[in-house]
């Protein structure tokens, strides 16, 4: 991603974890940039837990090697790994307070005064008056912030969060996103960050790697993975997308040129990741429900030219303050979501006959044998 | 009527209630008696002789004794037993785990006058003399089970995560046990041995099978007595356990209470 | 930064260690129920099959008659005991319902107390707790002459309970005694199965046009099951193989199947009677409660 390749704060080379007949994690190459916060993102049961305990050491791969840094730490038990974790459940000693449970890492490793530190980062974490309560007299905002202080009291050089903030309500985690990135900033120790959650992926992580039965489908900046997915799973799992099955009629320099029905559509040649892009063949066409506009088919006239066409009908439109999500049946597929942003435009009604349009430079193209469907419904839970 | 209707239920409680500490009632009363005869069984006068000179019956005081030293060792020699084989079954998955699980439940569904003679048998086949030390051997054979169940529950029902976190945090696999794990199943251990100090003291079935001549314990004095007439020193140790025991319990909850209160 | 698969020096196996630890953490357990109560009942079954005498020593000779003999001369010890202990376990289930209801349920703060007033008995010696019933039942007593004048004996006496103005050495005070004895084996498992009950599901039930009694019948009842399982049994086995009760409150005419063995092993000491008699009574438990278990449906108590 950057110019200059940076140190390696965690490097995967081929790992992989089976249990009995069961394939968890599939050998995968992976390289943490030092200091970066990475997210491991996928649904439950990807394998992104696993590739987290491999980290720590409390899976041992059945192939491959973990580095940290430039040192294999594959034989090495977690104890001896200067790796930390914070755990989903938060895991905190439930017979020590809270300053006890911080100071445990430390203690261990032979620091005979460790009140400075502990001090230190109950403040950073803004718990320091909680230091002499028991785990279960804290909400769970703040066993939460424990675990993390726990945890980063010993400054390791990887920090392991197990999907943190997962027991947390919506408001208190979108608060705790924001602080973790912060505590990220000011300690600048590398995070990985296991999630199911696509928006808390996207707004923490610097670097994302979409996972997926075992494998990582894609990894790359959060509005790289957004904006040109190479996957259905990735294109529905992060946010929602339009995906159109649709023909290769032939190619225009940079573009290929394909046919919905009687509808044309342009493709950049850059944004395609299909096995085969011959005429004849199939590609599925994407669009996201943001990018489209939608025109009332009466004003189709004014639609400036260049752009993707697609006729139908509204089905239903909901109403969601800052936008209009609509639901649009069109011949070409038999929903299309768009999102209208509710500024000035009227809105339309289901039953409105409508053109919809986008910058064909929007659209993404994925390989036509792919399940239109993947990484939706059950799957993305 | 509709009151009593509403409330029958816990009418029946309390009733039965009554019905289980009733005896502890006439115990404690006829602590106080002065009994006309040797026999202990019928309202005399009242008199606090007993209360204050409990070890007037040597025997009696002898046989707390035994008691009390055979409870403390079969719970000890129970207790490491039955933790070692429960951390076994709670957290492992082994060839013939259901076997062992089958037999450490198995005296606990026996009727103890079976084990009592069984085991009885055993040693008048070996030759081996009846005294403190069969009726140690066999209590702590009953008494094993007892830890096992209540150890086993506290350990499967302890996260694993947080041995785990010791683990991540640099605590090495002896430090780990030490720092997490035990204070973790402390509880347990503590329900365990509890339960088989109380089993062992109160236990006469089996060791009426195992006992030799001179070993009589506090249950097998009652009994005899029970046969001679009974001192009313007995009504008063009787009682002192039972205040003995529910301040205790209501102790220890008083301290786990105002705990949970503080900060 | 790519995420291919690529060939990866093999990780060797971790050491085989592990495997062998929970043997040995159950070693010292499994050995010492092995040899203390494992290898006793197979001498039993041997003794069981010996004859002989204390003087001139026993030796394995087939003789099953010990096993007739223990039927024949002591049938009745059999069916008294597991009368005796059926009557007990019926009367510490109804009365151990409401409590355990009622603390489950309606105790409210009182909780706490009223499961220390259940277990504390259990401090005091039950030898002492027993004769206790002694003086309770005591012909002139309060209890049997209110009995009495109720005409409350007459009634038990028609049905064979008791004799004439006594409650003291009848049926009737040994089943009492047994009852009295088990009582908490049947509360806190019943207790500990209520508990886990969700309220909401008995508001549910109410909400549907159950009434109470129906309520009752449909979900307490049902969800319970597994208490009353676990304390039929903790109360009928060890009641069926009890002695004292019958001992200290029965005369000779209510000594169940405990005190044959007892009586053979400790006075008479004709051991390959007693050890055949053990094991019909074990049998016969293990009979009655795998039926039993058969029947109730819930095997995962065990």
């Amino acid at each position: 991603m950057a110019e200059s390749t940076p140190p390696a704060g965690v490097t995967l080379r081929g790992v992989g974890k089976t249990f009995g007949d069961v394939t968890a994690v599939h050998p995968l190459d992976l390289t943490v940039p030092q200091g970066s916060f990475f997210a491991l993102l996928g649904a439950s049961g990807c394998g992104k837990t696993t590739t987290l305990r491999m980290i720590a050491g409390l899976e041992r791969p059945t192939t491959g090697r973990v580095l940290l840094g430039e040192r294999d730490v594959t034989a090495l038990p977690p104890h001896k790994r200067p790796v930390n974790t914070v755990f989903q459940s938060y895991a905190l000693f439930p017979h020590l307070d809270v300053s006890e449970n911080v100071a445990f890492g430390l203690r261990r490793r032979g620091l005979k005064s460790v009140t400075k530190q502990v001090t230190e980062v109950l403040e950073l974490v803004e718990l320091g008056h909680l230091a002499r309560r028991r785990p279960s007299q804290l909400s769970g905002g703040q066993q939460q912030r424990v675990a993390l202080a726990r945890a980063i009291v010993n400054r390791p050089e990887v920090l392991l969060l197990d999907e943190p903030l997962g027991a947390l309500d919506l408001k208190l985690r979108r608060q705790m996103q924001l602080e973790l990135k912060r505590i990220q900033t000011e300690v600048g120790i590398t995070f990985v960050h296991v999630t199911h959650d696509q928006e808390e992926a996207m707004t923490m992580a610097d670097t994302i790697a979409v996972m997926n039965a075992g494998r990582v489908e894609q990894l790359g900046a959060p509005a790289e993975l957004y904006e040109n997915p190479r996957s259905a799973f990735v294109a529905n799992f992060l946010g929602q997308s339009n995906l159109i099955e649709a023909g290769i009629s032939g190619t225009d320099g940079d573009d290929i040129l394909l046919s919905v029905g009687d509808a044309k559509l342009t493709l950049p040649k850059s944004r395609t990741h299909a096995a085969s892009t011959a005429t004849g063949g199939t590609v599925l066409a994407g669009i996201r429900p943001e990018k489209i506009t939608m025109t009332p088919r009466a004003a189709e006239a004014d639609i400036p030219g260049g752009r993707n066409r697609l006729t139908g009908t509204v089905v239903d439109a909901s109403f969601t303050g800052v936008s209009t999500q609509y639901v649009v049946k069109s011949p070409a597929c038999p929903e299309l979501a768009v999102f209208a942003q509710n500024a000035e435009r009227e809105r339309l009604a289901p039953g409105a006959d409508v053109v919809l349009h986008w910058d064909p430079a929007h659209t993404f193209g994925l390989d036509g044998r792919e399940d239109i469907d993947a990484g939706t419904g059950e799957d993305a839970v | 009527m509709g009151w009593i209707r509403r409330n029958l239920v816990v009418l029946a409680g309390l009733l039965a209630l009554g019905y289980l500490l009733l005896p502890n009632l006439v115990v404690l009363a006829y602590s106080f008696n002065d009994p006309a005869g040797r026999y202990n069984y019928e309202w005399n006068e009242f008199s606090t002789d007993a209360w204050r000179d409990p070890c007037g019956i040597a025997d009696m005081c002898t046989s707390v004794g035994l008691s009390l030293r055979i409870a403390v060792m079969a719970t000890i020699a129970a207790t490491v037993l039955g933790t070692l084989a429960a951390f076994a079954l709670a957290r492992h998955r082994f060839r013939g785990r259901g076997a062992a699980n089958g037999l450490i439940f198995l005296p606990m569904a026996m009727p103890e006058v079976v084990m009592a003679a069984s085991v009885g048998t055993l040693f008048l086949n070996m030759r081996i003399e009846f005294g403190v030390t069969t009726i140690l051997i066999a209590h702590i054979m009953f008494c094993l089970s007892f830890v096992v169940v209540a150890v086993k529950a506290r350990v499967a029902s302890m996260d694993p995560r947080l041995e785990e976190a010791a683990r991540d945090l640099y605590a090495g696999p002896l430090q780990t046990f030490w720092r997490v794990t035990l204070p973790l199943a402390a509880p347990g251990i503590a329900a365990g041995a509890m339960l088989s100090f109380a089993l062992s003291l109160d236990d006469f079935v089996i060791t009426q099978f195992n006992s030799g001549p001179s070993t009589v314990t506090f249950p097998m004095f009652v009994w005899g007595a029970s046969q001679r007439g009974i001192p009313v020193q007995v009504n008063v140790i009787g009682s002192a356990m039972f205040f003995l025991a529910v301040a205790l319990v209501l102790g220890g909850q008083l301290i786990g209470g105002r705990r949970k209160a503080r900060a | 930064m790519t995420a291919v698969a690529a060939p990866a020096p093999d990780v060797p196996p971790p050491a085989r260690r592990r495997g062998l630890t929970p043997y040995w953490l159950l070693l010292p357990a499994v050995l010492w129920l092995a040899v203390f109560f494992v290898a006793p009942l197979f001498y039993q079954a041997s003794t069981s099959v010996q004859s002989g005498s204390i003087e001139k020593g026993f030796e394995v000779t087939w003789s099953w008659s010990n096993y007739t003999d223990a039927l024949g001369e002591h049938g009745w010890h059999f069916v008294r005991s597991f009368a005796y202990a059926a009557t007990a376990t019926a009367l510490c289930l109804a009365i151990a319902y409401p409590l355990a209801y009622l603390i489950a349920f309606r105790a409210g703060r009182w909780r706490n107390l009223l499961l220390v007033a259940v277990i504390a008995p259990f401090f005091t010696s039950f030898l002492i707790r027993t004769l206790a019933w002694k003086t309770i039942l005591s012909d002139s007593g309060p209890l049997v002459s209110a009995l009495n004048s109720l005409h409350f004996l007459d009634v038990t006496g028609a049905l064979g309970l008791t004799t004439g103005d006594r409650v003291l050495a009848t049926p009737l005070a040994v089943v009492c005694g047994l009852t009295y004895n088990f009582l908490p084996f049947m509360i806190l498992p019943l207790y500990t199965s209520l508990e886990r009950i969700n309220p909401a599901l008995l508001e549910a039930a109410r909400d549907l046009y159950a009434t109470p009694a129906t309520t009752f019948r449909k979900v307490t009842f049902p969800l319970s099951l597994p208490g009353v399982v676990a304390g039929t049994l903790l109360t009928f086995i060890p009641a069926s193989g009890d002695y004292i009760n019958a001992q200290l409150l029965g005369s000779p005419g209510e000594q169940m199947v405990g005190n044959a063995i007892q009586k053979q092993f400790l006075n008479v000491q004709d051991y390959p009677t007693a050890a055949a008699m053990s094991f019909v009574l074990m049998a016969a438990i293990l009979i009655i409660v795998t039926v039993y278990l058969r029947k109730a449906g819930t095997e995962e108590v065990v």
